[in-house]
């Protein structure tokens, strides 16, 4: 969908004209009140549920929640998935051209926020038509957007599920994700983020920046319970112990998924983009103008929230979560909170958990269930 | 002690929209209860993921967090009602959570077993721990890991200079407000602090 009145952004900055690419799953009702906005994190889409014809590997990224039959019920439910502005998979973003100068954004595409996303998503949602989401979901910055939606458009949300989020980033957490950006920012291949009409892709940083990233997204448990110790390959010519004595071949399981990982993402995710959605990640603070203090932050909020954390979460831990939670209680809002026992660290939000699932199950029938004015 | 006898004589003890917290609140009946027939609001709060589950099908807003990690997300007297029916046997830290009871809630009321009652009495005198209705777990498997009795309870009460609003004796689902501590296995105690 293209949108040709300009977005103000928070930096001051206006997108004069933009697109925006999306996909809806089932129905809207009749009374329009059925709509479930699905918002994506760092390296997702639009593309939420379902598979593409003749494209069996082009599973939606949290296909195991939302489709016929899901605990996200698109029989019932008529879900949106937005892809975010500045991403790298068909929204404007710094791949495009940009028209003031006829080359490529690079590096000079707006710097983002979570604010200005769902701004974007409003302005679509208006174009479709749905004045009152029956939920916005979403987890870890999709768990932020979701809140920051509660605070800029209270009266458009009936129910927020934030999973896997927290309220802001600690310092540890900006902390990896400018490691990150700076393993990108010093790849020669860079070109000072105009790398495009160079024809080349800064895929060095690209590959450490999701190998560092992966690692705060598992939990010490599943790669101990995954990798272990385990040596990739023992080979003739190594010692009894199976170790090879080098320092760059990759002797441990686990340097392996690290470099396959780190291969995967550099060939499909733009590295203007992950240095802007870690920025917009680092920027969020909804307590920060009103003195840090959340409670007030999210006086404004009327939806009724469920709140997820996940046990072996570091990155988003489950005290982060319960800071939302604390903050919602304080404005005596409608809230459940939910703590999912599992050892998957930060990914668990995306994974098939049978509590997690019959939760957020139970939850959807609890909104399909009610019934709008 | 679920049973909804049980649970009207507890329900009976919430004023009319009153905004609720329950400690250990279970599959959340209780809580749908007091919406429903008392307009009450508020949460509830379980560690059981089953239970959870429950009371988020039911539509009451659960909070799943450990009690003995203490009740730090509920400020001073941000309720009418803070409840603790059987709960307060399965915690460790009895009295903090008491204390902290009286802290959030302008009103506590705690219901729990009561060990004196005259059967358990009975069995101790065989010399035998009991296993009974109400308590029908053996010694080695309980999860009643604070046994007390009515009387015991309106002792740590005065200690913590909480005011004892109404107490007494639930026995099949009859109230019991004569001589409670032998006759009723499970005591009932209505306070607001001192």
């Amino acid at each position: 969908m293209s949108f040709d009145t300009p977005l103000l952004l928070r930096s001051g900055a206006s997108v004069a004209n933009y697109t925006l690419v999306y996909e809806t799953y089932g129905t809207l009702n009749a009374k329009r009140d059925n709509a479930v906005l699905v918002c994506h994190a760092l390296n997702a889409s639009h593309h939420v549920a379902g598979v593409y014809a003749g494209k069996p590997h082009s599973k939606g990224w949290w296909d195991s929640m939302i489709g016929p039959g899901k605990p996200v019920d698109t029989d019932r439910f008529f879900v949106v998935g937005i892809n975010n502005l500045g991403s790298c998979f068909g929204s404007t973003g710094p791949m495009h051209t940009n028209p003031a100068t006829g080359r490529a954004w690079g590096a000079d595409f707006p710097v983002v926020t979570v604010e200005d996303w769902v701004d974007a998503q409003a302005r679509l949602l208006d174009a479709l038509g749905i004045d009152t989401l029956a939920a916005v979901m979403g987890g870890s910055l999709g768990g932020m957007q979701t809140l920051s939606w509660t605070l800029q458009y209270p009266q458009r949300v009936r129910h927020a599920v934030v999973a896997a989020s927290a309220p802001n980033l600690t310092a540890e957490n900006i902390a990896f994700n400018e490691v990150a950006r700076r393993a990108i920012v010093s790849d020669q291949d860079f070109r000072g983020g105009h790398f495009y009409e160079h024809a080349v892709v800064p895929k060095r940083g690209l590959r450490i920046a999701r190998m560092i990233g992966h690692i705060t997204y598992l939990s010490d448990d599943i790669m101990n319970a995954k990798f272990g110790r385990e040596l990739r390959n023992v080979v003739e010519g190594a010692g009894t112990n199976g170790y090879r004595y080098t320092t760059q071949d990759i002797e441990f399981q686990i340097e392996s998924y690290l470099r396959h990982q780190g291969d995967k993402f550099s060939e499909y995710f733009d590295a203007n983009t992950y240095l802007l959605i870690t920025r917009a990640l680092d920027y969020f603070d909804p307590a920060r103008a009103h003195g840090g203090d959340l409670r007030a932050a999210l006086a404004p909020a009327s939806a009724q929230f469920l709140i997820v954390s996940f046990s072996t979460d570091w990155r988003f831990s489950p005290a982060r979560s319960r800071e939302i939670v604390k903050a919602l209680l304080d404005n005596r809002r409608s809230v459940s909170y939910v703590e999912i026992n599992t050892t998957h660290g930060h990914d668990a939000f995306l994974l098939n958990d049978a509590y997690y699932m019959s939760m957020m199950r139970a939850y959807f029938e609890r909104i399909a269930g009610e019934n709008t004015p | 002690m679920s049973s909804v006898k049980v649970q009207r004589s507890i329900a009976r003890l919430v004023p009319q929209g009153a905004r609720v917290l329950d400690l250990g609140c279970g599959d959340g009946a209780l809580l749908d209860l007091l919406a429903r027939e008392r307009g009450c609001t508020g949460y509830g709060v379980e560690i059981a993921d089953d239970n959870v589950l429950a009371c988020v099908r039911r539509g009451v807003d659960v909070i799943q967090i450990n009690l003995n990690e203490g009740l730090a997300m509920f400020d001073d007297a941000s309720f009418d009602v803070v409840l603790q029916i059987d709960t307060l046997q399965h915690l460790r830290n009895t009295e903090v959570m008491l204390r902290e009871t009286a802290r959030v809630g302008r009103i506590g009321i705690v219901a729990f077993p009561n060990f004196a009652h005259w059967p358990n009495r009975l069995s101790i005198a065989r010399g035998r721990m009991p296993v009974t209705r109400r308590m029908p777990y053996q010694w080695y498997d309980t999860p009643n890991i604070r046994v007390s009795t009515y009387k015991d309870f309106a002792v740590l009460a005065r200690k913590n200079h909480l005011r004892v609003l109404d107490a007494f004796g639930l026995q099949n689902g009859h109230e019991v407000r004569w001589l409670p501590n032998a006759r009723a296995g499970t005591a009932v105690f209505k306070f607001e602090r001192g």
